[in-house]
């Protein structure tokens, strides 16, 4: 089902008695397509937890409407919405094993939808075979791994069927590696249900790796949305180009002068736009080593991480501390007298307003 | 190893003296005394060891009344106040505004001393010279009445006596459960929610086992206090309950120490082995029934 969100708002009162207001989600303006998964993301108190519950009804919108499909939905309560959600810390029931918890939904059907205990286990089976825990029936939440346990919660949130899946930071609680198997998971089983999938995520990398489109969110505003590797590739602004990609982007202080971007005394390359002070981005991947590149810095070490290698230097007009390119293992690091010198991709390089923050784009002659 | 075992009882050794003498001791003396037939404890002699005793105490007509009392004020005032405390915990856990007062309110009577409280009953059920009571002021608009709920029949002054411990044991429970209620994650309740779950089989299939484990303290506890009641009966109807017929069994234990018709420690320690049995037996029920429908 398709999900159109119209101009959400929403405000909370400060705790303070002044009567100020937090705006968590401002001007949310966004049609997710049909069997599409969406991933919502950015740094915590972005307003993503609070969009999402938005659209799960357990919040109101402050103004603004929601539609599933051509259903207004803004005014419906939770339990006629037809969505599954499953929590960050995934609300399994720990009186319930996860037979019971994934038929708890089945028992608030009514009327014609009533089905009896044996429909039931039936489909909570069903359920569990989708997620693969069919082994693990009738055991208690706590006698499951995190892995596990998430697997139950999505089974309880799709064995009503629903029409629309939410994932409220589904994989913050899981390892590393066990993050990444289930990141799949999720995206297997919502190819296999075809069922739209709002995910979100603080973590860039389960966004981009799993996402048909994704939202950037930063203080209830939308930065941008696109396909993750458009937004990758063109983010709009300096925040959107931090937040995506890992290792982070190499942030500069630089400037337009004649048509030339400058970091510190070195023209980096040429660039149409009238002289302003700007930030720079590099991409990580996108220094090349090169004796005669236009941009240097103090050598400081290398980290090898198998097939490519991190090439850590310093410069003086970095925003932070070390600057970090990665190069094949290849490369050859031609350190002279403690500098080394990089060519740079211009696909990689991204050129910012110093005030807004907004890209700046080159004028095309 | 040996050395800092020794250390341990070393450390323990004096809360284990104070506990022997002023526990275990009087605990196992109870017993002794109640096997002792003809106990006197001027003479501190007696004629021989046997069962007299609890024959004695099982067939004084004052004990079986007391033994009434105890199960009627048990069964009916735990399950009663239980209840009643959590439809208040869930009241007042629902309610936004105003909640911290109604909260004070509700925990007054437990910082209330016992015969005060029992002098506010009085001004409610006792008859004097001017009026009948407040209640009987109302039963009156009613067209009933008036009962005499102090000296009267004998319902009438049960009744009073399980309101009155109802009402006594109320705020502790309302407490504990407005408490147990608030630690309930809301996830739980939002999960729920979307689920499309009613609000009475939210609170059957979740609130209700998530709280199971204190509820169960609540009862135990319950059973264990209204077994031990005494002093509520006192501030009633004053210390001669025999008469009464008001008596509990720790009433009757006491009276057998030191009441009117006193002086028969080893009828007192029967009735006591008596109680004690009861009690521990009432536990275990309580407990094993506990075991199967407590959750996690």
């Amino acid at each position: 089902m398709q999900i159109r969100l119209e101009h959400l708002f929403k405000k909370f009162k400060s705790r303070d008695l002044k009567g100020g207001e937090t705006i968590a989600v401002n001007d949310f303006d966004y049609t997710v397509k049909d069997g599409r998964l969406l991933g919502l993301l950015g740094p915590s108190g972005c307003g993503k937890s609070t969009t999402l519950n938005l659209i799960s009804g357990l919040l109101t919108p402050t103004s603004g409407r929601i539609y599933f499909g051509d259903n207004d939905v803004t005014e419906l309560a939770p339990e006629h919405r037809g969505v599954g959600l499953v929590f960050q810390n995934y609300a399994l029931y720990p009186h319930l094993n996860v037979r019971e918890n994934i038929m708890f939904p089945l028992g608030n059907l009514k009327g014609d939808a009533k089905l009896n205990k044996k429909e039931m286990a039936q489909r909570a089976l069903k359920a569990a075979e989708l997620v693969q825990i069919e082994n693990l029936l009738d055991r208690k939440p706590n006698e499951l791994s995190g892995g596990q346990q998430q697997r139950v919660a999505i089974a309880r949130a799709l064995v009503k069927m629903p029409a629309v899946l939410l994932l409220d930071e589904p994989l913050s609680n899981l390892d590393a590696r066990l993050r990444l198997k289930t990141r799949e998971e999720i995206r297997r089983i919502q190819k296999a249900t075809g069922i739209t999938t709002i995910f979100v995520t603080h973590d860039q990398d389960e966004a981009m790796s799993i996402c048909d489109d994704i939202v950037v969110m930063n203080e209830g505003f939308i930065m941008q949305i696109g396909k993750p590797q458009e937004v990758y590739d063109a983010p709009t602004s300096l925040f959107v180009a931090k937040f995506l990609g890992n290792p982070p982007i190499n942030v500069f202080k630089g400037r337009i002068l004649n048509k030339e971007v400058y970091i510190g005394q070195d023209a980096i390359m040429p660039f149409e736009a009238f002289d302003q002070e700007v930030y720079v981005g590099i991409r990580p991947e996108g220094f090349i080593i090169d004796k005669e590149g236009p941009i240097h810095g103090e050598f400081v070490r290398e980290e090898v991480m198998g097939k490519d290698k991190s090439v850590i230097f310093r410069h003086q007009d970095f925003e932070g501390e070390n600057v970090r390119a990665i190069v094949p293992s290849e490369a050859a690091v031609e350190v002279v007298d403690d500098h080394i010198n990089f060519a740079l991709k211009k696909r990689k390089v991204f050129v910012f307003a110093k005030e807004s923050g907004k890209i700046i784009n080159p004028e095309r002659s | 190893m040996e050395k800092r075992n020794n250390k341990a009882w070393l450390y323990l050794l004096p809360a284990l003296a104070f506990l022997v003498v002023f526990l275990v001791y009087p605990l196992i003396d109870v017993f002794v005394y109640s096997l002792e037939e003809g106990y006197n404890s001027a003479s501190q002699s007696y004629y021989g060891i046997g069962l007299y005793n609890f024959s004695y105490v099982l067939h004084d007509p004052y004990f079986i009344q007391a033994l009434k009392n105890t199960f009627i004020l048990v069964f009916i005032t735990v399950p009663l106040s239980t209840i009643l405390a959590l439809l208040i915990s869930l009241a007042l856990s629902s309610i936004k505004k105003l909640k911290e007062a109604f909260e004070t309110i509700y925990f007054l009577p437990y910082v209330t001393n016992t015969l005060a409280v029992g002098l506010v009953f009085m001004i409610l059920f006792k008859p004097t010279a001017y009026s009948n009571g407040l209640i009987n002021m109302l039963l009156s608009l009613f067209g009933m009445g008036p009962i005499d709920f102090i000296d009267g029949p004998y319902w009438a002054k049960m009744l009073v006596l399980c309101i009155y411990t109802i009402w006594v044991v109320l705020p502790f429970k309302i407490l504990v459960l407005t408490g147990a209620l608030a630690s309930v994650n809301r996830e739980y309740y939002d999960a729920a929610r979307v689920d499309g779950t009613g609000k009475i089989r939210t609170f059957f299939k979740i609130t209700l086992p998530l709280i199971s484990p204190i509820l169960f303290y609540l009862v135990i506890t319950g059973f264990i206090g209204a077994f031990k009641a005494y002093s509520d009966a006192v501030a009633l109807f004053g210390t001669n309950l025999n008469v009464a017929e008001m008596n509990t069994l720790v009433g009757y234990i006491y009276d057998m120490l030191y009441g009117a018709s006193g002086g028969y420690p080893s009828y007192a320690s029967a009735a006591a082995v008596i109680l004690f049995a009861i009690v521990l037996t009432i536990t275990c029920i309580n407990l094993l029934i506990s075991r199967k429908h407590v959750h996690y």
